[in-house]
């Protein structure tokens, strides 16, 4: 009998406490199998943020660590750094990155610093309960937006990849989703090349990633993708916004 | 050994670089401007990385991260910017990181002002950062004595995974000093001395093995078991890293308290009393955490009276006045914001003070 499939060991058998219909559990698993997949096992060091991804020091079989919110491309810049031939990675959601990390963010792609981000936009703070981020869209009912997000109050939601393509430092920036089984394959295939352009010592790649947060939504699974689909792409559109290794 | 006239800042810098510092990060601000300008140059030389960074908040995290693969790490910054750094700090310190961290103080609040102060030893020494935490800090009185505990600083942190803070001032990095420069230490991540450093890891190897550098602990009961283990390490450092002087304290009937460059301004007035026929002597904490409280109650026996000197409005004070509880009266002179006080104006209240007895 052989082996069609298998957990790429790079994921630790503890158990996600993600909800169900949560769209983490697949983006761990492609970054997991990426990691994997680049051979660099051994030599690999990420890092986690705060929100609901805080505990992926727990789930990524490597070297580890958890920064302060928002601080996570600083941490892998001093990893980088001190360690300048392994692959450094940072795993971040919307508020930790487009909010309170921005400087960090911003500046990492600045230096053009040799580390792969994951973006996580799901468009809520999910650990806190479901309140208001820059990426909430406009008239999306949060906890801390009752009556819909209004832009003259609080202005429009913030479009990471674009602005942080315009950064000269970015070297590879993409939006993809994990909506449907084409774009979890584009999805692992942009993380693929990030990871491959970082060990080329390209330069700062980040890949944002849509996801769902159906307990926060308050849909169930299948409508929150639904609702993806319908709200967040025509916001967000997927695709390259920038990619110097193909010009 | 050939003694070389150096600024106080490009002192402290190529000592940490002796002492195996390769990495740092960090932010201008003056009055410390010197020692990243000194690094930016200095670090290629050695084969080492000097990076700018947008702020001291991810300046400090950028400290966390090379530490936490094992690197001798450094940072340093004035008031205002430590103040930005101190959630890193208490970071560094919940995630047991071996790091440097400098503060050369100005005056305050706020944005105060770029003259040399002493405002900070609160935040120094009572927390700064969130979370039951300490550093050894360590308040050096000449550039000489900043150098030699450089050199030891690194051991001190990486014994104790404490990260270590030194409370200078505008003062000490400013002036000029003839100083020794000890040789060269070689340093190397050695994985087996730092089992907890993010130095490679693959599925496969020993679980325990793992680098998880973290301060998260959601499981209060976990998150005690954390607080007791650093609790039992500042108990360790309690016991065996306290540092102070005594200089003409054996018959004096007034001490005097001070430390870092008000210790120095201090030791004159002491000298020139002691010529005029006063006893008097200074106790000068070196670490002021820890603090030398029982050191000082010991050197305080068959005095009458302490004068505590400082730059700010008396922070020391309530350690010094906790040092001899209430046995004998504890008198304060100073100023804050960023007036030093001056030897006349210590001689003038010793004089008020002998008086009075």
């Amino acid at each position: 009998m052989s082996v069609v499939f298998e957990k790429t060991p790079y994921l630790s058998d503890k158990p996600f406490h993600y909800c169900p219909g949560c769209n983490h559990g697949i983006i761990h698993r492609l970054v997991a199998e990426c990691l994997e997949e680049s051979g660099m096992g051994g030599n690999i060091v990420g890092v986690a943020p705060v929100g609901c991804s805080v505990f992926a020091y727990d789930y990524f079989n490597v070297d580890m660590m958890e920064a302060a919110h928002g601080r996570a491309p600083a941490v892998a810049t001093g990893i980088k750094r001190a360690k300048p031939d392994s692959l450094v990675f940072t795993y971040q959601g919307d508020g930790d990155l487009a909010s309170i990390g921005t400087a960090e963010i911003v500046h990492a792609a600045h230096r053009g610093e040799k580390i792969t981000t994951i973006f996580v936009n799901n468009a809520i703070y999910g650990m806190t309960g479901g309140q208001m981020a820059p990426t909430t869209l406009v008239g999306q009912v949060t906890t801390t937006s009752p009556y819909g997000r209004d832009e003259a109050w609080c202005g429009a939601p913030i479009k990471m990849s674009e602005m942080l393509a315009e950064v000269p430092g970015a070297y590879y920036i993409e939006r993809c989703a994990v909506n449907n089984t084409a774009n979890i394959v584009k999805t692992k295939n942009a993380i693929k090349k990030a990871f491959k352009y970082q060990m080329e010592g390209k330069g700062f790649c980040m890949i944002e990633v849509l996801s769902t947060c159906p307990t926060n939504w308050g849909l169930n699974p299948v409508e929150a993708m639904k609702w993806l689909e319908e709200n967040m792409i025509p916001y967000y559109p997927l695709g390259v916004k920038k990619d110097k290794g193909a010009e | 050994m050939a003694l070389t006239l150096m600024k106080g800042s490009e002192a402290i810098a190529e000592a940490a670089i002796r002492a195996g510092a390769r990495f740092f990060f960090g932010y201008p601000i003056t009055p410390q401007t010197e020692i990243p300008e000194y690094m930016s140059a200095r670090m290629p030389e050695v084969n080492g990385c000097y990076l700018q960074a947008e702020s001291e908040v991810a300046a400090i995290n950028m400290v966390y991260g090379a530490a936490g693969t094992g690197a001798r790490v450094i940072t340093s910054s004035s008031s205002p910017g430590v103040s930005l750094k101190q959630e890193g700090i208490s970071y560094c310190a919940g995630a047991q990181l071996p790091c440097v961290i400098l503060n050369v103080m100005r005056g305050g609040p706020g944005l105060g002002s770029i003259q040399a102060s002493q405002g900070d030893y609160f935040q120094a020494v009572k927390g700064g950062g969130n979370g039951d935490y300490h550093l050894i800090t360590y308040a050096p009185a000449s550039i000489q004595e900043a150098i030699n505990i450089m050199m030891f600083a690194y051991d001190k942190a990486e014994k104790y995974r404490v990260p270590v803070l030194f409370l200078a001032d505008g003062i000490m990095c400013q002036m000029m000093e003839p100083v020794e420069m000890p040789e060269m230490v070689e340093y190397h991540v050695d994985p087996e001395k730092k089992p907890w450093a993010a130095t490679g890891w693959k599925p496969g190897d020993d679980p325990s093995k793992r680098a998880v550098i973290n301060s998260l602990y959601i499981n209060t009961e976990e998150l005690t078991v954390h607080n007791n283990e650093l609790q039992a390490i500042y108990g360790e450092i309690r016991k065996n890293e306290k540092m102070w002087e005594c200089y003409r304290t054996e018959d004096a009937e007034i001490i005097i308290t001070a430390f870092g460059t008000v210790a120095r301004i201090a030791k004159s007035a002491v000298d020139t009393l002691r010529k005029e026929g006063y006893k008097v002597g200074l106790f000068r904490p070196i670490t002021v955490w820890p603090f030398p409280y029982e050191e000082l109650k010991e050197a305080a026996k068959g005095c009458k009276a302490i004068l505590d000197v400082e730059a700010n409005e008396g922070q020391m004070l309530e350690d010094v006045k906790l040092a001899v509880s209430g046995s004998i009266p504890v008198d304060y002179t100073g100023h804050c914001g960023s007036q030093m006080p001056s030897t006349a104006e210590i001689i003038a209240k010793v004089r008020e003070m002998k008086e009075g007895l």
